[in-house]
């Protein structure tokens, strides 16, 4: 038995097979999850990503702490409210989390990290910590509410002045809006808002979103979403091995003040001036088939065995793939040589099919970025 | 409750079995299978002249989620494989002991009886995997 959200009891009343993700137990789907993948493309749904760990960071001198603990620049962040991604690294440059990290003032930021990493992230925080208050927000429950119709759907939530403000915030930004904090972020390649509110009332808005329209989405288009976004999963594409320059994530890397000395800077730029070996492209399988996160990736000039499959010296490996519900056909993240070309083969249970190297995203805001 | 049709025979590893007139046997995955598995995206299947022998992997269902291997209950030649499911993989979905059949294998000498279920055994050991 893992750790429930406050949705737990209308994930079940709602029939979603449920999973262990991160030791939570989670709703992975509801009915389809091509169908839902498709309601957030053409409409809007909404996923509970109460799971995801929110931490209130108050201290006198936050802008010099966050400077130094995230690779990021929190420098960038001028306007309250205003939100940055960024990777918390290791001496080694290796990402201990992706997170999102909040402007609310200058002695209070906001960080939201990932569900299995908490313990880990929270240790860290605290080790490198002096006379900050680090409070995790286990009162909060987390929606969000993603696909074209989305913010107009919220807003319906809200009063006039509420709907007014909501419907104005930019990208990125987040504010409290009639006792919820709400922030036009997201994680799947469409316009939408993740919403932060009392536990007590999550059901209660969800219910209603259901009544206008809004379809219960699970983990399972989660990931489809993302990755047709080419966005990142913590623990499939970078992890404490993996460093940003090698995840295609150089530019959340911020190395423009020499004198910002981050966690990880003096290893990145080592890595940097010795030349970067691998790097992080998106794949689109030619052949009919399924990319899948381990898959060897063979590139010209990389061994293949006898019988023509990938050799041990395959020269890269499928992070994440799956089947493209919006391009119905596979797509991957692949880390591969730096110097791979436009085509490579991917090695599905011993045989070698083709696949086109793309830049990512392959989908942004319901339209293909792939020819 | 998925549904499990008392004509057939069951394999623990969720295939189905039907004897068809001819003496080939007609092989799919049952509907609590085609249920854990999700919207299937990608179904390969043999091709016919194949030999397989007795709980070989011989075609693989993919839904989104995941890749999953069929294996053949019992040793013989293929004779067909449902190719209509490499454009319509979801037909298994749909209709996973109609349109959603697998293969058709004839099988070469005594069926392993003890491997396979009886409509009543089958849902026994779905309500057991269930619990």
């Amino acid at each position: 038995m893992g750790r429930k959200t406050p949705l737990f009891p209308l994930h079940q009343e709602l029939g979603a097979r449920i999973v262990d993700f991160g030791g939570w137990d989670m709703p992975v789907q509801y009915t389809s999850q091509i169908a839902e993948h498709h309601a957030v493309r053409r409409a809007a749904g909404v996923f509970d990503v109460s799971h995801m760990c929110v931490v209130d960071l108050k201290g006198p001198r936050m802008r010099d702490f966050l400077r130094t603990l995230l690779a990021n620049d929190v420098n960038k962040l001028k306007t309250p409210g205003k939100a940055l991604y960024s990777c918390m690294l290791n001496e080694a440059g290796g990402v201990i989390d992706d997170l999102i990290v909040y402007f609310l003032n200058d002695t209070w930021f906001r960080l939201v990290v990932n569900a299995g990493t908490r313990d880990k992230d929270l240790a860290w925080i605290r080790g490198h910590a002096a006379a900050i208050e680090i409070t995790e927000r286990t009162d909060l429950a987390m929606l969000a509410i993603q696909g074209p119709e989305a913010r107009a759907k919220m807003a319906q939530l809200l009063s006039a002045a509420g709907a007014t403000a909501a419907l104005g915030l930019g990208p990125f930004v987040g504010r409290e809006i009639d006792g919820w904090f709400i922030a036009r972020t997201g994680y799947t390649g469409e316009d939408g808002f993740e919403v932060m509110l009392p536990a007590a009332e999550a059901i209660g808005v969800w219910r209603k979103l259901n009544a206008l329209g809004v379809a219960s989405c699970g983990l399972g288009a989660r990931d489809t979403l993302r990755l047709e976004a080419g966005m990142n999963l913590y623990g499939n594409d970078m992890d404490e091995n993996t460093n940003p320059l090698e995840s295609g994530l150089a530019w959340t890397v911020a190395l423009d003040a020499p004198e910002r000395r981050f966690i990880g800077r003096d290893a990145l730029e080592e890595i940097e001036a010795r030349g970067v070996p691998r790097k992080l492209v998106g794949l689109v399988l030619e052949d009919r088939g399924v990319l899948r996160s381990h898959q060897k990736v063979v590139t010209a000039g990389s061994p293949t065995s006898e019988s023509g499959a990938a050799g041990a010296g395959a020269a890269g490996e499928i992070t994440s793939g799956t089947y493209s519900p919006t391009l119905e056909r596979s797509i991957a993240l692949a880390r591969v040589p730096a110097n791979t070309g436009s085509a490579v083969q991917v090695d599905i249970r011993g045989k070698l099919l083709a696949a086109r190297v793309v830049k990512p995203p392959f989908v942004r805001s319901g339209k293909s970025l792939i020819n | 409750m998925s549904s499990v049709p008392a004509d057939l025979q069951y394999t623990k590893s969720h295939e189905w079995l039907r004897k068809l007139p001819d003496g080939t046997l007609e092989i799919g995955i049952t509907d609590h299978a085609q249920d854990a598995l999700g919207d299937l995206v990608f179904v390969e299947v043999p091709e016919a002249g194949r030999s397989v022998t007795s709980g070989e992997a011989c075609a693989v269902v993919e839904s989104v989620k995941a890749a999953s291997d069929v294996y053949s209950p019992v040793g013989g030649t293929v004779v067909a494989g449902n190719s209509r499911l490499v454009s319509e993989p979801e037909s298994v979905n749909k209709d996973p002991y109609g349109a959603g059949w697998l293969m058709r294998v004839r099988p070469n000498g005594a069926m392993p009886a003890e491997e396979l279920l009886s409509p009543a055994e089958y849902e026994q050991f779905l309500a057991k995997e269930e619990g």
